[in-house]
């Protein structure tokens, strides 16, 4: 894969005197496995709302596949392949995961507003639904409500929801926040055997999972880039060691 | 002096004191729907309570009039107070939906109740004379309870913008309202900071509501009939929790309901339901909402 | 959680498929509820105007029922939608034209179009700003069709209207006969129309509002319009609400617009049922039942009663009498040994 396939220029965004996002240049090739580290506070979720739409930058622009996205709300970046996780899980929690997904993959299809015809005639959209839990190994608990899922099974269905949605960059919010050393092995799983031609740009604390998953990293610090590079630089920095790996890294 | 400007100062005359009258009744329900986001739609029933309590103290126990205005206040905190530790407490975490039906189920009560006691007829109180009476400063005449209502608004907006911004409790209070958690996170008790709020915010509904009661009327359908006043005020004025948007969305209010009683007064509210439509859609998170 | 939960369904191959087509399927109880309604007409036959209000009323709130238990919006004002219905249907008798089916098509189209138009307001805000906004809707018409009264008659209601005989052939009668059938019928068919809602691409994309109106976007979903067809669809179905009653009472009184009617519309759905399709016309017929038999009492203090109810509901059950009934009957299966896990 080639090409960019999410540019920001110039990002700029304040709450009041607080500056969360300070000039951020960043570019995500197609196909790329990035990661987005710092402290807390340095601004890290406030540049995904950025991204996805959920907050408007101040300043700056933000190109998807070279094509200015800044102005458009969030369903319609979500339709052009761009597409979030949460860090604190966000899903609906009478719905079975079946039901989830199906929602979300009836919105692809641009079906989700036809209101005569029965759900279980578009069988097609369901099997594909019914595939995708399956594929990320929460098949067997398709039909349970969410809200009686494990954590562990909830944290995936986080990832299920933002793939049926067919995007082709995604934005994992720290995907394995909170989820039990025993629970982790398959969110690994997911996120290693998420498909090749998606961008995957995603924060985490967790470094086993960074330096696992990332082929290049970006520290950002008080809004502000503090580094870009690969693994293996970042890990050797100097500056991000006294800002950042210097301080606890693990929970 | 031309007719013209004399209306004009009357209208601002009225349509201040009436804005400040509101804004001290709403104030308690703005800042407490800030900090718990807690819709307590019951909040006029407060102010109707505060009503009741004055009349009944003039007419059963023959007090003057404002020497009821502090009973008022007392007794309705104190009656919140109870209402929160009993049933509201239990209700922070539900959903909105479920608060809504709550607080509308107690103005129901409350109405009903008010009927019982008190009777149907709207109540009238004879004001003590130096409130009825008319005085005049060089061209401009005002009623007396006009400008008691001006002067009382006045200094408690005063007190209340002075115990928010100026106290450590007031600062402990905007706190809470930004960022319960972080508030928590500080070492903040946020339910004793609520339920003191909650208290004063309600007392000081009731006393608006006797200190009002020539102005705004009183009878069992208070509640509901002034209830699309405070929504207007807690969301015109903004995310909820802003007190100088709620002071704002007040005045406008007032000023705006005076004008139209005063020019165009077979419209009725007609016009104040418009404009407020209007300005919804315009800034959905009220004029001086953060986005 | 070890081994793989079957299906619901206990089809041999379960398939996906199986789980939607289980929800929408129809219940045993659910032909007992109409042919109910048909025994009402034979059994009860000095109560059919009662009965046919009932109807009526219970179509109003399943209206807010896809709106609020289906869409999870909280709406105060509901009643605009019904208002105009009924007042479409009045104000078309009234200047001549009397055919009650084009009446009653007419007024779902007039309530549909206010729904769109009110959409765009409502969409937008949320919490105590989309209270005040259906409250202000609301008031705003209640106001206009107060002051308008050479049209609307103002608060002596619309008077004097008068609808032709049913497909030219059933009058009206004193008795309420044609009037019962009629609204039972059409209740009928639109409640047919309601359910395929719920159980369509669309109802599924109403409970995720519900259930997540902030993750919507995230995943696509225009909230606007969806806001716009959900609106459009519910007013359609209170606008016929309204014009059923008219067509029946013949007669529109301004209370039709009144923000107490949209309160009133809430209790019964809250009482009855939120997002259970049955549960506004359990709630209707409790509330209405319960008012008629109660109408000595004054009202002022009827209204105690209600609000009790209404804190009752909220602090004690899951989700109204119909929700009370899922809960013992699956208590009721728990003891004997042979119901589901909670």
């Amino acid at each position: 894969m080639t090409g960019v396939a999410l540019a920001t220029r110039g990002l700029y965004k304040s709450f009041g005197a607080l500056r969360v996002t300070q000039d951020v240049n960043f570019t995500l090739p197609a196909g790329a496995r990035h990661a987005l580290i710092g402290p807390n506070g340095a601004g890290k979720t406030t540049f995904i709302n950025l991204l996805t739409g959920a907050l408007p930058p101040d300043a700056g622009t933000i190109e998807l596949d070279g094509v200015d996205i800044t102005g458009l709300p969030p369903d319609r970046r979500v339709k052009r392949g761009l597409a979030r996780t949460y860090q604190i899980n966000t899903l609906f929690p009478d719905l079975t995961p079946l039901e989830a997904v199906t929602l979300v993959m009836c919105e692809r299809h641009g079906v989700s507003r036809q209101w005569l015809r029965p759900l279980a005639r578009s069988r097609a959209i369901i099997e594909e639904a019914y595939a995708l839990l399956v594929q990320l190994g929460i098949g067997d608990f398709a039909h349970r409500q969410t809200r009686h899922l494990a954590y562990g099974h909830q944290r995936v269905l986080e990832i299920a929801l933002a793939l049926a949605t067919r995007p082709h960059v995604l934005l994992l919010d720290e995907p394995a926040a909170g989820v039990p050393a025993q629970e982790s092995g398959m969110l690994y799983e997911v996120i290693s055997g998420l498909p090749k031609d998606i961008a995957v740009l995603f924060i985490e604390h967790d470094m086993d999972l960074v330096f696992r998953f990332a082929s290049r990293i970006t520290v950002l610090v008080s809004g502000k880039t503090l580094r870009e590079g690969p693994p293996a630089a970042i890990a050797e920095d100097a500056e991000v060691r006294a800002v950042y790996l210097g301080t606890p890294v693990h929970d | 002096m031309p007719p013209i400007v004399i209306g004009i100062v009357q209208v601002l005359f009225d349509g201040v004191a009436f804005g400040m009258l509101l804004f001290v009744m709403s104030v308690g329900l703005s800042i407490t729907l800030g900090m718990m986001r807690f819709a307590n739609l019951a909040h006029g029933s407060f102010a109707m309570l505060g009503g009741y309590t004055t009349t009944t103290l003039m007419r059963h126990a023959g007090w003057s009039f404002l020497a009821t205005l502090p009973v008022s206040f007392v007794l309705i905190a104190a009656v919140s107070v109870v209402l929160e530790r009993v049933l509201y407490r239990r209700m922070y975490q539900a959903k909105e939906l479920d608060q809504v039906l709550l607080t509308v189920g107690i103005i129901y009560m409350s109405i009903a109740g008010a009927a019982y006691v008190w009777g149907p007829e709207p109540q009238a109180i004879s004001l003590p004379d130096y409130l009825t009476v008319y005085r005049t400063v060089g061209w401009f005449s005002f009623s007396t309870y006009g400008a008691l209502l001006l002067a009382v608004g006045t200094v408690l907006t005063l007190a209340i913008f002075f115990g928010l911004e100026r106290t450590r409790f007031g600062a402990m209070i905007r706190a809470a309202v930004d960022d319960r958690r972080v508030a928590l996170g500080v070492g903040i008790d946020v339910n004793r900071v609520f339920t003191i709020t909650f208290a004063v915010g309600s007392g000081l509904a009731g006393l608006g509501g006797a200190l009002g009661i020539n102005a705004l009327g009183l009878d069992p359908s208070f509640p509901i009939e002034y209830l699309v006043f405070f929504l207007i005020v807690v969301s015109i004025g903004g995310t909820a929790g802003s007190v100088k948007g709620a002071l704002a969305a007040a005045l406008l209010l007032g000023l705006s309901d005076t004008a139209g009683k005063y020019y165009i007064p077979q419209t009725g509210a007609f016009i104040i339901y418009v404009v407020m439509l209007l300005v919804m859609l315009w800034r959905p998170n009220g004029l001086f909402g953060r986005a | 959680m070890t081994a793989a939960e079957p299906a619901r369904d206990s089809a041999p191959a379960p398939s996906a498929v199986a789980d939607f087509r289980a929800q929408a399927r129809w219940q045993w109880y659910e032909p007992l509820f109409w042919l109910g309604a048909i025994a009402w007409y034979f059994l009860l036959p000095t109560y059919l105007p009662l009965g046919t209000q009932i109807l009526a009323t219970a179509l109003f709130a399943l209206s807010l029922d896809l709106i609020l238990g289906y869409g999870g919006i909280v709406s105060l004002g509901h009643t605009t939608f019904f208002g105009v219905g009924a007042y479409t249907a009045g104000l078309l008798a009234r200047y001549g034209w009397q055919e009650p089916i084009s009446c009653l098509v007419a007024a779902g189209l007039l309530a549909a179009f206010a729904g769109w138009i009110c959409s765009f307001v409502i969409v937008r805000v949320q919490g105590i700003a989309l209270l005040l906004v259906t409250l202000g809707i609301n008031l705003v018409l209640y106001e206009a069709a107060n002051k308008a009264y050479k049209i609307t008659g103002g608060a002596d209601g619309l008077q004097g209207i008068e609808f032709s005989p049913l497909l030219g052939m059933f009058h009206f009668d004193m008795l309420g006969r044609t009037a019962y059938l009629y609204t039972l019928i059409v209740v009928f068919l639109v409640f047919l129309v309601a359910r395929r809602i719920v159980y369509s691409p669309f109802g599924l994309a109403l409970r995720g509002m519900r259930e997540n109106w902030k993750r919507m976007p995230a995943l696509g979903a225009g909230l606007r319009r969806h806001g716009a067809l959900i609106f459009v669809l519910s007013a359609a179905i209170a606008g016929i609400a309204g014009a059923l009653l008219a067509e029946s009472v013949q007669f529109v009184a301004l209370d039709s617009l009144a923000v107490q009617r949209s309160v009133d519309v809430l209790t019964m759905l809250i009482v009855g049922g939120t997002g259970v399709l049955y549960g506004s016309f359990v709630g209707a017929v409790v509330y209405m039942v319960a008012r008629d038999q109660l109408a000595d009492l004054n009202p002022a203090y009827w209204y105690f009663w209600i609000g009790l109810m209404l804190v009752l509901v909220v602090l004690f059950t899951r989700n109204g009498v119909v929700g009370a009934l899922a809960d013992s009957a699956a208590w009721v299966q728990r003891k004997r040994g042979r119901g589901p896990a909670p």
